[in-house]
């Protein structure tokens, strides 16, 4: 929606940046549809999708039946009709109906068609713990996703990469899976171009360049990271990475940082076995073996189902875990 | 040739006591007693409290989200009243409370649930049901399972799944009523139409007129009551509970009702809803047609309410008190109940609260005291 006077002034959130984009695309782009549960009428259980009804209309900016494969499997027909649909799943915890469309159809069109048939969409997901919610509202299953071999998966941390990135994902010729971290949805507002731009996906970006060690992450641990770096002794020359995108992997900018600081930890919320840590450091491994100074490290989720909120705090990797894991590589 | 009707349907709706708390006589006739009214009236106010309370406790950070179940406790307690404790098995969604306390739930399990803790769905021995379940409408293929097996063990037991007039639009939803229809097996489907689907109301989640004729294109027998008339909703599923259990197979109920409150506590149903229709309904609340027909027959006036509330209130105090009162679990809760057996791994993790090689092990960075010793 266009910008108030506080956003003006004040810059915007991670949510006030989808729905900027998703205004623009809107409006640049009459192929483009919203659909999904609640995004209409109310804007979304997060207000990601605020206002977007009322300006475009509800052919637009659908409220569909409640039925996660119900909107991925008609969004894939959406998109193969010609349309640049925009489904949205209300949790990550509820893309499981969806998985069989998105993963077994909307992943493998171009595959079997060899490429006579796309399926242009990108589904939004709000992703992540953090947030103190019910059970199957705080998972980070990104890893399930960017092991599916077709998609593309984003999650990005910041307002501006979100939408940057979010313009690139709507116009990419595949599906892509755009998650969004509910934990910083609101926690803080910055200057975003208010004009046409995108990020490329695939691109990872060096939030602080550093000599000693390289830290790896993406979505909110972004921010538990940067706390880290706060905490550190000032000795420690830390390079943080901030993903941004899941699948493709921004190889070069890995490999480069680690033969640069030969010591890497990656920071992720989701469980630590088979997680995109886990590609992370066999990439590293691959690439950077004569450089390694010390093992890569996985601060990471545990191997357990995603605890009730009582226990939430103690299950996602916190700036204690990666200060602690950071030094030991250093010490290493 | 000449076209024939191979089939005609028709649904019926049943309504026992109205909104004015005016009896059908007729048609209550060997449902529910004086004195079973009374107690289950008493108890619909203590779990109309408990619920007004857990709101309250959302609001000032004392519990996390919460979806209230004001407006709809005649759907819980009739239907959960009609099937046997300790025999039957309920299978609910999350707007069924009252129907879990009856049948034997301690109440401070669900307050437990919603302050983010999982043991809310630790569900005690003999307490036949599964906790509340979070996604939509994926636990009626479970009652449908558990059906089977009361079925293949010739147990004369029937499950009760409950779930919204949302959850009728999902896949699973479909595919648990032909599996319980094919097999036959006793299971009773109560859909409380709730009107609203968090935004978005019925008539945009489906184009059918009812919900109820979704059960006809699966050989179902299938009605639709009113859901806040108590005496109508205990009379439909002992109905198809007594039916179940005889070997006839699955029914469906659709139970017309309304969800006063807001989806949950993150909601704000202003946002999208006609503030003359929630003030329509809530002239159809269960708990005043009860207590009109219950003073009607000078079985109750406003003392007995009086003291009824007061007990409600100490009742709801005593619950809190025990929910709060349990600790924080410790962090090997985390890991306990992830597997039977804890693969090394996982073992470690535990130990050490860490994922990362060097802290689980930190003598290899040659560190001599262990992080967590």
């Amino acid at each position: 929606m266009p910008r108030t006077p506080m956003m003006i002034e004040k810059g915007l959130t991670l949510v006030d940046a989808i729905n900027e984009a998703l205004y623009q695309e809107l409006e640049r782009d009459p192929r483009v549809v919203l659909l999904g549960e609640d995004v209409g009428l109310n804007g979304g259980v997060f207000r990601v999708t605020e206002g977007l009804q009322k300006v475009f209309g509800a052919d637009r900016v659908v409220d569909t039946p409640l039925a996660e494969s119900g909107i991925m499997g008609t969004a894939i027909g959406l998109a193969m009709a010609g349309m640049r649909p925009i489904p949205e799943i209300q949790f990550e915890g509820f893309l499981g109906p969806a998985y069989d469309q998105l993963c077994n159809h909307a992943a493998r069109y171009r595959t079997r068609t060899r490429g006579a048939v796309t399926i242009p969409l990108t589904v939004r997901v709000p992703w992540g713990g953090g947030i103190h919610a019910p059970e199957l509202h705080s998972d980070s299953p990104e890893a399930i996703y960017a092991h599916t071999p077709g998609l593309k998966v984003v999650c990005p941390s910041t307002p501006s990469d979100a939408k940057g990135l979010l313009l690139s994902a709507i116009r990419d010729p595949d599906p892509v899976v755009f998650f969004e971290p509910k934990r910083v949805y609101r926690s803080y507002r910055e200057q975003v171009p208010e004009g046409d731009y995108t990020i490329p996906i695939g691109q990872a970006k060096v939030v602080q360049e550093g000599s000693d060690i390289t830290v790896i992450t993406w979505g909110a641990n972004v921010f538990q990271c940067l706390e880290a770096l706060d905490k550190l002794p000032d000795d420690v020359s830390v390079e943080l990475i901030d993903l941004r995108t899941i699948y493709p992997i921004d190889t070069d900018t890995i490999i480069q940082s680690v033969q640069k600081t030969g010591r890497c930890v990656v920071v992720q919320e989701a469980p630590k076995t088979l997680g995109m840590a886990s590609e992370l450091a066999t990439i590293i491994q691959e690439h950077c073996f004569l450089y390694l100074k010390a093992p890569v490290q996985r601060v990471a989720g545990f191997d357990t189902v995603m605890p009730y909120y009582k226990l939430e705090l103690d299950y996602l990797p916190d700036a204690k875990r990666i200060v602690e894991t950071i030094g030991l590589t250093m010490a290493y | 040739m000449p076209i024939k009707t191979v089939y005609t349907a028709q649904i019926d709706h049943l309504q026992i006591l109205d909104e004015n708390g005016v009896l059908d006589e007729k048609l209550a006739k060997d449902t529910l007693t004086d004195d079973q009214v009374r107690y289950l009236y008493e108890f619909m106010i203590t779990c109309r409290t408990l619920d007004e309370v857990a709101f309250k406790l959302q609001r000032s950070g004392r519990m996390g989200t919460y979806p209230q179940n004001k407006g709809q406790e005649a759907n819980a307690i009739g239907s959960g009243f009609a099937a046997k404790k300790g025999v039957d098995f309920l299978v609910p969604c999350y707007r069924e409370n009252a129907a879990l306390f009856l049948h034997g739930l301690p109440m401070h399990y669900i307050l437990l649930h919603w302050m983010g803790d999982e043991r809310g769905n630790q569900i005690p021995e003999g307490v036949n049901m599964t906790p509340l379940s979070i996604p939509i409408g994926t636990q009626m293929l479970h009652a449908t399972g558990i059906a089977w097996a009361f079925k293949l063990r010739k147990e004369a037991r029937v499950a009760i799944t409950y779930f919204g007039d949302g959850a009728t639009s999902e896949g699973d939803f479909h595919e648990a009523m032909n599996f319980a229809s094919t097999l036959q097996v006793p299971v009773v489907f109560y859909c409380q139409n709730n009107q609203w689907a968090i935004s978005v109301p019925r008539e945009n989640q489906m184009n059918s007129e009812t919900v109820a004729q979704k059960a006809i294109a699966y050989g179902m027998p299938t009605i639709q009551v009113d859901g806040n008339d108590l005496f109508a909703v205990y009379k439909a599923t002992r109905d198809a509970v007594e039916r179940a259990r005889a070997g006839g197979g699955p029914s469906f109920i659709e139970a017309v009702t309304y969800r006063l409150a807001d989806h949950t506590t993150a909601d704000d149903a202003r946002r999208y809803r006609d503030p003359n229709e929630v003030e329509a309904w809530m002239g159809k609340d269960p708990i005043i047609r009860l207590r009109k027909f219950l003073e009607g027959k000078g079985l109750w006036n406003a003392d007995l309410q009086a003291a009824h509330e007061e007990k409600s209130r100490a009742i709801v105090a005593e619950v809190i008190k025990t929910a709060e009162g349990i600790a924080k679990p410790s962090t090997d809760d985390i890991f306990d109940f992830t597997y039977a057996t804890l693969p090394a791994e996982l073992e470690a993790q535990k130990r050490t609260m860490r994922t990362a090689s060097l802290a689980q092990e930190p003598q290899q960075a040659g560190l001599n005291n262990p992080v967590n010793a």
